[in-house]
């Protein structure tokens, strides 16, 4: 069961590696910061699988970290253009 | 572990990895901002939950089984008001970006 585990891991490391492309590709920032969303559950996605890949349950406490920042990330991209403007 | 629920679970995270994969996909290929949004958000929250809900079954505990519902009902969380901020900030072109 640890290797099917593994082999998703992998799989999603994969597609986060594809994700990558439009963070460089991206036209605009806002699509930038899409690829850092999907980065971001990815990378939730792969810790959780190897946390219960290798038994060890702290995994899912880094991955609940890992969510809240990439949730803080995507706030203070919005926000902070919209300051900019203001002043 | 009854060998059923092993492959129930098995099933599920790899249908969770399918929508990861397609969301990842979409957001390549789709030509508009805000259609890739949609191909986002699918993969985030179909994604992650279905990966989640195959791994209820390994949770040593119930806290952890917890820990994991909590886990996703964070990132449904974020992600939508995510991507909203995201499209309102495209739609009314209040960045500086000129998409």
């Amino acid at each position: 069961m640890a290797e099917f585990l593994l082999a998703a891991a992998l799989v999603l490391l994969g597609t986060m590696s594809a994700g990558l492309l439009r963070v460089v590709l991206g036209p605009t920032a806002a699509d930038r910061m899409m690829g850092a969303q999907l980065l971001g559950t990815t990378g939730i996605g792969v810790l959780l699988l190897l946390g219960f890949a290798f038994e060890v349950p702290a995994l899912a406490d880094v991955a609940l970290i890992f969510g809240l920042l990439a949730a803080v990330a995507v706030v203070a991209f919005t926000r902070r253009r919209i300051e900019t403007e203001a002043d | 572990m009854h060998w059923l629920l092993q492959v129930a679970s098995g099933a599920l995270i790899a249908a969770g990895v399918f929508f990861f994969i397609a969301g990842t996909i979409g957001l390549l290929r789709l030509p508009d901002l805000f259609t890739r949004l949609h191909a986002l958000t699918k993969a985030d929250n179909l994604g992650l939950g279905l990966i989640i809900l195959g791994l209820l079954p390994w949770a040593p505990d119930l806290l952890a089984a917890l820990k994991l519902v909590l886990i996703w009902l964070l990132v449904l969380l974020s992600g939508a008001t995510g991507t909203h901020l995201i499209a309102k900030r495209a739609l009314r072109r209040d960045g500086e970006d000129p998409g």
